[in-house]
């Protein structure tokens, strides 16, 4: 469960030397080229300006490369017939920094909104936002109206109306940012929860003490270029290899953990966070 | 989860669309004001035309013989044979001959009362009024009429007003076509100006499109949350337009301005044209903006992936 060059032979999402630039100016993301498995979890940081809300634009299609191909379950996104978009976009769950929540529409229509633009009716899916909303403490917040919801809790009604679709995908923007460590961890265990039905997360971030929680890859963007580290666990494993077997086993761990092929540079042997 | 589970709240879900703040309000008075000068001019077009048939049916229903006065004869009574003959004729219903009293009131206007000396001659006029079957038929052989005079005796000639009635249908036509044109040149504000709006609504609720389109929402049925929002706006910007349309209409018509004034001026009269166009007018202007704003939405939104 990696993000990982080419490695998946039908990710959720593969991108295929993408660049993407804003207008005529300089290109912000360079080359990028990875997979995100079927049921994979990730984090994607790096400094501010680096692309990472560009980054995570093409992912939830609210934006075009540039150059490249981006594929979404096996299907180039560019020649998907536009009737077929919305579909795809069901399929994935967006946190966003800014929690873009619609301030005239109530908590509860707020996260019922992906239910009901599929023309679903209320009583259908009533009970199932409620639940939801109970179950990220907002319960009795229902008829509340957002601008009179503090931060945090404007940011778990964005992450409900994320994940109330259940999503294939499910991409938040720094989903912590706003709330207290407890409901971070909380956040969390739903992010975890949610991956180990199958969806697949990446999680843009700032906060270290969250990346160091998961045992999961860590995309890093720096000057428009994607390095990818692999999991705290195999790169333990790397280690041990490299102990115990010497430069020939360490070959044979690498050359598994990347296949042919790879354009993605890999920080395997920076461990400065860890 | 919890145990105790919250019921969700009752109710229907909010509208998508956020209401309206006074955003909307310009918007309707300028769809209002356009739809009310399209009543009017429409109003307009409808009372030149009926105006212009009134006259004409005047003109062709009846014929005027004029009897000149000629050596020694008694016009007066040249002209009361005219009429007799006029009379016999078939198609005719009435023929009246009038006096030379009637002929001096006629030139007062440009030569004043009393001006003349009694001994000028003077042509005299029979007025001839046909029956409303013939008039329907084309009315009847003036010739025949002019050659049964010749035989007479009598020097006089028919007019049938020909002339005059083409000129006022002439005159009806242009202002019918000024009135169509007119309303044609509304409609095409109306719509550039509802789209215009729309655009600039779509401007104001980018969030609101944003959100629904990230969620998975379609082109269809963004598009139609605005189209339901203008058309109900253009409905109502039409039933006011309409309403004081019909107000000014009723309060020119009940002002009785001279026929001749009254000519462009729209006239109130409670028959099918008028209830079906002051009633078609407010759908017509909610079709219109509920078009434009769709045609305006599915734009914006084809601009985006």
């Amino acid at each position: 469960m990696t993000a990982s060059p080419h490695s998946d032979p039908e990710p959720v999402v593969r991108f295929d030397n993408v660049g993407m630039r804003y207008g005529r100016g300089p290109e912000i993301l360079r080359d990028l080229s990875f997979d995100l498995p079927r049921g994979s979890f990730q984090f994607l940081t790096g400094p501010s300006g680096a692309g990472k809300t560009s980054l995570l634009k093409l992912i939830y299609l609210a934006a075009k490369p540039s150059r490249g191909l981006i594929s979404f379950f096996g299907r180039d996104a560019a020649t998907l017939p536009r009737g077929e978009l919305p579909d795809l976009r069901r399929s994935i769950g967006v946190v966003f920094q800014e929690f873009r929540l619609l301030n005239h529409l109530s908590v509860f229509d707020n996260v019922a909104l992906p239910l009901r633009v599929t023309g679903r009716k209320r009583s259908d899916y009533a009970e199932d936002v409620a639940e939801l909303l109970a179950w990220v403490g907002l319960g009795d917040k229902m008829t509340a109206l957002p601008p009179t919801l503090s931060g945090g809790e404007q940011q778990r009604v964005a992450i409900a109306r994320a994940v109330v679709g259940q999503p294939e995908i499910l991409i938040a923007d720094e989903p912590t940012g706003n709330v207290d460590a407890e409901m971070g961890m909380r956040l969390l265990r739903l992010f975890v929860e949610l991956n180990k039905l199958g969806t697949t997360i990446v999680i843009a971030t700032h906060d270290l003490q969250l990346v160091r929680m998961i045992d999961a890859p860590v995309m890093t963007l720096s000057n428009g270029h994607l390095h990818i580290r692999p999991p705290r666990s195999e790169r333990q494993r790397h280690a041990e290899a490299r102990e115990a077997d010497g430069r020939e086993a360490l070959d044979s761990v690498a050359q598994a953990g990347r296949p042919a092929g790879n354009r993605v540079s890999a920080d395997e042997g920076e461990d400065g966070d860890d | 989860m919890t145990d105790a589970l919250p019921k969700p709240p009752s109710g229907g879900s909010g509208r998508l669309l956020p209401p309206d703040t006074g955003r909307d309000r310009p918007l309707f008075l300028v769809a209002a004001i356009l739809v009310f000068l399209a009543c009017i001019a429409a109003l307009g077009a409808r009372g030149a035309w009926v105006q212009a048939q009134a006259w004409t049916s005047d003109l062709e229903g009846s014929l005027t013989i004029q009897v000149r006065p000629v050596g020694d004869r008694d016009t007066s009574e040249d002209a009361a044979r005219a009429a007799e003959i006029a009379r016999g004729l078939s198609g005719v219903r009435d023929a009246t001959a009038h006096d030379r009293d009637h002929a001096l009131s006629l030139l007062a206007p440009w030569l004043g009362e009393g001006n003349l000396p009694d001994d000028l001659p003077l042509p005299l006029l029979v007025e001839v009024e046909l029956d409303t079957a013939t008039v329907r038929d084309g009315g009847i052989a003036v010739a025949a009429m002019q050659a049964e005079l010749d035989a007479a005796g009598i020097a006089a000639s028919v007019d049938d007003h020909s002339r005059w009635a083409g000129a006022v249908r002439r005159a009806a036509r242009t202002a019918q076509t000024l009135g169509l044109s007119l309303l044609a040149l509304l409609a095409g504000a109306a719509a550039a100006v509802v789209a215009f709006a729309a655009r600039a609504s779509l401007a104001a609720r980018v969030d609101v499109i944003d959100a629904l389109h990230l969620c998975g929402a379609e082109d269809r049925f963004i598009a139609g949350l605005f189209q339901r929002r203008f058309f109900m706006l253009g409905l109502k910007s039409g039933v006011a337009g309409a309403v004081i349309a019909a107000l000014v209409s009723i309060l020119v018509s009940l002002g009785r301005a001279p026929a001749d004034m009254a000519f462009f001026l729209p006239q109130w009269d409670a028959a099918p044209f008028e209830l079906l166009l002051l009633g078609g007018a407010p759908l017509l202007a909610g079709l219109t903006a509920a078009i434009s704003a769709r045609l305006a939405v599915v734009s914006d939104l084809r601009g985006r992936w």
